[in-house]
């Protein structure tokens, strides 16, 4: 009889698990993404900023061949990131026999997008502007947000990872001349170090 | 102890039912297919236990269309979260 009612105990917490958080986000995805940062840093290291000074604080006037280079560098890192987390998630999703599209994800993915979008928007307009110093550190501490908002609806851990990224954001905004950096920390390093811990506890 | 069994509630000696009640606690609301994918039960299943859930008013649900098609939207009722909560209590004390 005792052990008849640990059973129940241990199904209910599982069905609230399961029923009301995306579980089959996959630790690879954050490795996959942490990467395809760093390379797209690397290029835009490479091409844009190596000799010019656009990390400051004040507007600058960018060459518009420069202005068109960074942001097709910077959407094809967004494009890249995005169809591999969703490959690896997929792929998890299904190795979980688990179905990748149904409320919990339409919940996560609404949560997570709703400050994404609106920091997206908000650095394209300062980016136009000339601000390009201020769009990276910007670009975390939304992201960092958006990780925050979608974290109840998702892993436990993905909230850790959301104020660690906002925490290099607003360190970033005090070092612009280093935003680069803090960026490649940021999206780079600290996603990787987190891909490959959700990665082992989930997914061995 | 015959105090504590007093507590644990007829409504939830199924399986189903406390799973039912169980992914209820965490929604808001959840549709049928939802429900069905998360307990795994067949639809005749899930369809009888959510009748007897409902006439003990621990679930009330809301029909709507959703491109045309009719979606029902189950949620708990206060009365039944309140009984879920007192059926896991008398569960844990039996377990101390």
């Amino acid at each position: 009889m005792k052990e008849n009612y640990i059973k129940d105990l241990k199904e209910i917490k599982d069905i609230m698990n399961r029923s009301s958080r995306f579980i089959s986000l996959s630790g690879l995805s954050g490795v996959v993404t942490g990467v395809i940062a760093l390379i797209g840093a690397y290029l835009a290291y490479s091409s844009i900023f190596s000799n010019q000074d656009y990390l400051l604080y004040e507007p600058v006037a960018i060459s518009k061949e420069d202005f068109n280079l960074l942001l097709l560098i910077s959407s094809g890192t967004l494009i890249a990131s995005v169809i591999g987390a969703i490959f690896f998630t997929r792929r998890n999703a299904s190795k979980k026999q688990e179905s990748i599209w149904d409320t919990q994800t339409k919940r996560l993915l609404i949560n997570l997008l709703i400050p994404l979008v609106t920091g997206g928007l908000v650095c394209l307009q300062l980016l136009f502007k000339g601000f390009i110093g201020l769009v990276l550190p910007l670009t975390l501490v939304f992201y960092g947000l958006a990780l925050v908002n979608a974290s109840k609806y998702s892993l436990p851990e993905i909230r850790n990872l959301g104020i660690i990224e906002i925490f290099i954001g607003i360190i970033c905004l005090q070092f612009i001349e280093y935003g680069l950096w803090f960026w490649v920390l940021g999206f780079g390093v600290v996603q990787i170090v987190y891909g490959l811990m959700v990665h082992k506890k989930y997914e061995k | 102890m015959k105090d504590i069994l007093k507590d644990l509630d007829k409504a939830f000696e199924n399986r189903t039912r406390l799973g039912i009640m169980a992914a209820l606690a965490v929604n808001d609301y959840l549709d049928f297919t939802s429900l069905k994918n998360v307990l795994g039960v067949t639809d005749g299943n899930l369809a009888s236990h959510l009748k007897s859930l409902e006439k003990s008013e621990y679930v009330t649900y809301v029909k709507e269309f959703v491109d045309r098609k009719p979606n029902t939207n189950y949620s708990a009722t206060i009365k039944g979260k309140k009984a879920f909560k007192k059926h896991i209590e008398a569960i844990e004390q039996l377990l101390n």
